[in-house]
């Protein structure tokens, strides 16, 4: 299609932003493409909202305009596996998915855990998600090694590369990976890579949630500690607590050689928790179930038994990891706004004081304070206003306002 | 412009804490990278985030360059001073504030060296992982404005990985806490390795590493580095990821050998030194392996405890000053390469040392690509220096040449800058400095580093006037 210009199409109701529909869909195939874009938008002063698989694109407000959706379905090559450097390079639109097919062919992967397998590379950069395995391998941007991105002014800029170690210039793929697209397009990545591991295994256990007294006090804080301290090196601990209520249900992934011996030896310090071990992940292992109404909660492990306490008969579904202090809040049961309202700054409140941090990445509902106190926003407002002093890319979509 | 300064800086700092003896000043006339040097027009050495805080605003106001300097241990010249300016070292901020082992982290000042975060929490079975060479003396302060690896960042990352938060002082003065748990910019990630240019680093948050269950390091010597490299691949091939591998050729194992006599097997062509750890089982198996990849070694030796390990590392540990032993003078050279290049690299820069009669030898951590050419020269003999200037730039561009990097841990400083526009276009460079412009739009901080030309704040960059030819041409649809 690169003969006839970038490829444009009128907008179907797949391509709304939270009710919102663009006037354009444009379909790049190519890096250059992108800027074509761009360079356009820009002189028309239209506002742009990239997506990728679309998985998480009713994720923030909607944006203050919207003009043209940039889908980076067609970029979607894998543009180098250099499996000898452990190192891939990959266009935005690759999906989580494809890309982990494309490595395991090779005995590789990268070590990211998407909750949605159609998630995108450059989605899963501009949300940043975590799963399970960053206690052990680190977030997106510790595994990125370069990026290209495109400015709103059709810019293309790249910076690292496709080595692992290197530290001339600034990271501009830090600076992009969790920005939301309010900072331009992140049009390809490099990620360095690691060996498959040669083996996995699973524990499980259960474990009794806080004020059961009767039952003894809640242990899961003092289990996830014992874990993380242990020389078995577990590669994740994972909490499942749905409805935050009842049982705690606890996974523990243990990965590489001899996994199934230090399995058992990791179980054996989970002393008299009901436990099994696995070679198959547990159910909604690393998911998001539901997220019309999610939030995300970061604390430091110590702080757990709060943590519980806080979300305990609150009516959230908790999720995530106990030994990164990273979990999901997922709302199942949608009780309507005032009452996700009042939930939510109530938890927040609880969890401020144990100074851990909520952030509410999803919901409908505008009354809802999304992202709390953010003390950087000063400086993050004047980077906004630099790489996008038109307000064109993805306006208002993310904290403060950016 | 600068008395008054001075005398105002005099005002809010202890009174031992502001030097203008002329003869103190010298002292901080250059970090470890000593042809560059400038006397700093004024050197203050704060005791507190707030006064650091207070003489960035003093400068502010008063429209002067300030530079930061921890250990001085910088091999880019980063904290090369300014004549103009103001240096601030943190040397007088070096306590540990808290140490939390529950949550694996450690809050320091800046000025508290790499080693002495690791000494703390050593008893107990911690460490900090990220350990450059110069560990006992260069600041986390610094190793967070570098950037810094080590060896064993092959397997753990560099300090950038290991940072959770950093309480700074902005160009404006004020003072800000970039943390990992923030929502919002990752302003932290963009922080770490700026070289000083977005502010000063006031205190620390940095994790914490368990220490692992087994440590097996092994030395073995082979006849040539194309050996050598042969094994560091089928290592990577078989899905091992070592906690360190490095490599020395034979004129690095002579320098080693006459400088701290580490006894390495006599004549190799290279040496790899490898270090696995983990939890012993896994160890013990990932050995196996390894013993049977390095087969092709006419000689193994694995270390069988603290002490013999110790002996193993000597070598590459002391490579650096070591080379002094076999050469009057010599460039350190830093850059990187993707890993498979090496070999290829490595014929290269002999053919380049053989064309300029320069000798250079080879220390890396071989795996990740990371090359430390020595380029040894005679500073007596003249045109000798210009002509290792000249292999030691001809190593870089082959490193760009093959995909790699100008630097993988020492940093672009005043050294690399006219070396970015090589690796990086105009647009990548001035998209950067989007960043300094947001930070530091009066380019007050660390002034002159990193790139080349600087980006005037607040100029917009063009647009391109006028319809795409595309859909001049009808051949695309304007929207
Ligand atoms: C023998 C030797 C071996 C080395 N080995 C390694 C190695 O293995 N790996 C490696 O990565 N490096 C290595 N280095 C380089 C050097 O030690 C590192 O770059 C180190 O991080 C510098 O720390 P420093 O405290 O000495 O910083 P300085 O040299 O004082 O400063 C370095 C830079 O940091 C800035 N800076 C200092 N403090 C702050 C602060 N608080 N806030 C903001 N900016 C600040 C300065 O302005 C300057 O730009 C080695 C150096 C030597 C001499």
């Amino acid at each position: 299609m690169l003969e006839t210009g970038v490829t444009v199409r009128d907008p179907g109701p797949d391509d709304a932003v939270l009710g919102m529909l663009p006037r354009r869909v444009a379909l790049p195939e190519s890096v250059e493409e992108v800027a074509e874009v761009l360079r356009a938008c820009a002189r028309d002063d239209l506002a742009v909202v990239p997506v990728g698989g679309g998985t998480k694109l009713h994720w923030g407000p909607p944006p203050e305009r919207f003009d043209v959706l940039l889908d980076l379905c067609c970029l979607n090559r894998v543009v180098e596996h250099a499996a000898g450097d452990l190192v891939v390079r990959a266009q935005a639109g690759v999906t989580m998915g494809a890309l982990a097919g494309a490595l395991a062919a090779e005995g590789q992967e990268l070590a990211l855990d998407a909750p949605f397998p159609d998630a995108t590379v450059g989605g899963t950069l501009a949300t940043a998600v975590a799963g399970p395995r960053a206690f052990r391998y680190g977030t997106a941007r510790d595994l990125l090694i370069g990026v290209t991105v495109v400015l709103a002014d059709g810019t293309v800029a790249r910076s690292g590369g496709k080595v692992v170690k290197n530290v001339a210039g600034y990271d501009l793929g830090k600076l992009f990976t969790g920005s939301h697209g309010t900072l331009g397009v992140i049009a390809e990545a490099a990620f360095r890579l690691h060996p498959l591991p040669a083996d996995r295994r699973w524990i499980v256990a259960v474990a009794d949630p806080p004020g059961m007294a009767e039952r003894g006090p809640c242990r899961v804080r003092e289990l996830a500690a014992t874990l993380a301290a242990s020389q078995a090196e577990p590669s994740a601990v994972e909490l499942d607590w749905p409805h935050g209520q009842g049982p705690i249900w606890m996974s523990v992934l243990v990965e590489g050689a001899a996994a199934a011996q230090r399995a058992e030896a990791l179980a054996a310090l989970m002393g008299d928790a009901l436990r099994s071990v696995r070679a198959e992940p547990p159910p909604q292992w690393g998911a998001i179930v539901r997220d019309e109404v999610l939030a995300e909660v970061r604390f430091r492990p110590s702080r757990l038994t709060g943590v519980l306490d806080a979300v305990h008969y609150s009516g959230f579904s908790l999720r995530g990891s106990a030994v990164s202090g990273r979990m999901w809040l997922e709302l199942w049961d949608d009780p309507g706004e005032d009452k996700t309202v009042t939930a939510l700054r109530g938890l927040r409140e609880r969890l401020t004081a144990l100074g851990a941090r909520m952030t509410v990445l999803a919901t409908p509902y505008e009354g809802v304070d999304r992202w709390g106190e953010v003390s950087s926003l000063p400086l993050m407002r004047r980077v906004k206003e630099q790489f996008d002093p038109g307000r064109r890319m993805s306006p208002g979509r993310f904290a403060g306002g950016l | 412009m600068l008395d008054e300064l001075t005398a105002a800086l005099a005002g809010i700092l202890p009174a031992d804490s502001v030097i203008t003896d002329p003869v103190r000043l010298r002292t901080y006339e250059c970090d470890g990278l000593t042809y560059h040097r400038a006397t700093p027009g004024v050197v203050v050495l704060p005791e507190t985030a707030e006064q650091v805080a207070a003489v960035v605003r003093l400068c502010r106001e008063a429209g002067v360059p300030f530079v930061a300097r921890g250990s001085g241990t910088g091999l880019s010249g980063g904290a090369l001073p300014r004549e103009d300016g103001v240096l601030i070292v943190t040397s007088k901020m070096r306590r540990i504030l808290e140490i939390d082992l529950p949550d694996r982290r450690a809050v320091v000042e800046p000025g508290v060296t790499n080693l002495a975060i690791t000494e703390a929490v050593r008893d107990q079975g911690y460490y900090y992982a990220p350990d450059p060479s110069s560990q006992q003396i260069c600041s986390i302060g610094g190793n967070v404005a570098e950037n810094s690896g080590g060896a064993h960042c092959l397997k753990y990352g560099f300090t950038v990985n290991h940072v959770e938060a950093c309480e700074i002082v902005t160009p404006d003065g004020d003072l800000v806490t970039l943390d990992r748990m923030d929502p919002g910019y990752d302003l932290l990630g963009a922080f770490v390795g700026s070289e000083g240019t977005l502010g000063i680093a006031t205190k620390i948050t940095v994790r914490l590493s368990r220490a692992p269950e087994a440590v097996t390091t092994v030395l073995a010597a082979f006849e040539s580095i194309e050996r050598g490299g042969e094994a560091v691949s089928a290592i990577i091939g078989a899905g091992i990821v070592p906690a360190a591998i490095e490599m020395m050729d034979a004129l690095a194992i002579e320098a080693a050998e006459a400088a701290v006599a580490c006894d390495y097997p006599r004549g190799a062509g290279a040496v790899l030194i490898v270090e696995l750890d983990g939890p012993a089982q896994e160890v013990e198996r990932q050995f196996a392996q390894l013993r049977e990849i390095c087969s092709g070694a006419f000689e193994l030796r694995v270390a069988a405890g603290a002490e013999e390990r110790a002996a193993i590392w000597k070598g590459r540990k002391s490579a650096f000053a070591a080379v002094g032993r076999i050469s009057p003078a010599y460039i350190v050279q830093d850059g990187v390469v993707p890993r498979t290049a090496l070999p290829r690299v490595l014929a290269e820069i002999d053919r380049l040392s053989a064309e300029h009669g320069i000798r250079v030898a080879n220390v890396f951590h071989a795996g990740d690509g990371n090359l430390h050419p020595l380029v040894l020269f005679d500073d007596a003999e003249p045109g000798a220096g210009e002509r290792a200037e000249t292999v030691s730039g001809a190593i870089l561009d082959l490193c760009i040449a093959h995909g790699g990097s100008i630097t993988g841990e020492h940093g672009v400083g005043v050294d690399k800058a006219k070396h970015m526009p090589r690796m990086f276009s105009p647009d990548d460079l001035d998209t950067m400095q989007l960043v300094r412009c947001a930070f530091d739009p009066a380019g007050l901080s660390n002034p002159g580093k990193v790139f080349p030309t600087p980006r005037l704040c607040g100029e917009v960059p063009g647009v391109r006037k006028g319809a795409h030819p595309l859909v001049e041409s009808g051949k695309a649809e304007q929207f």
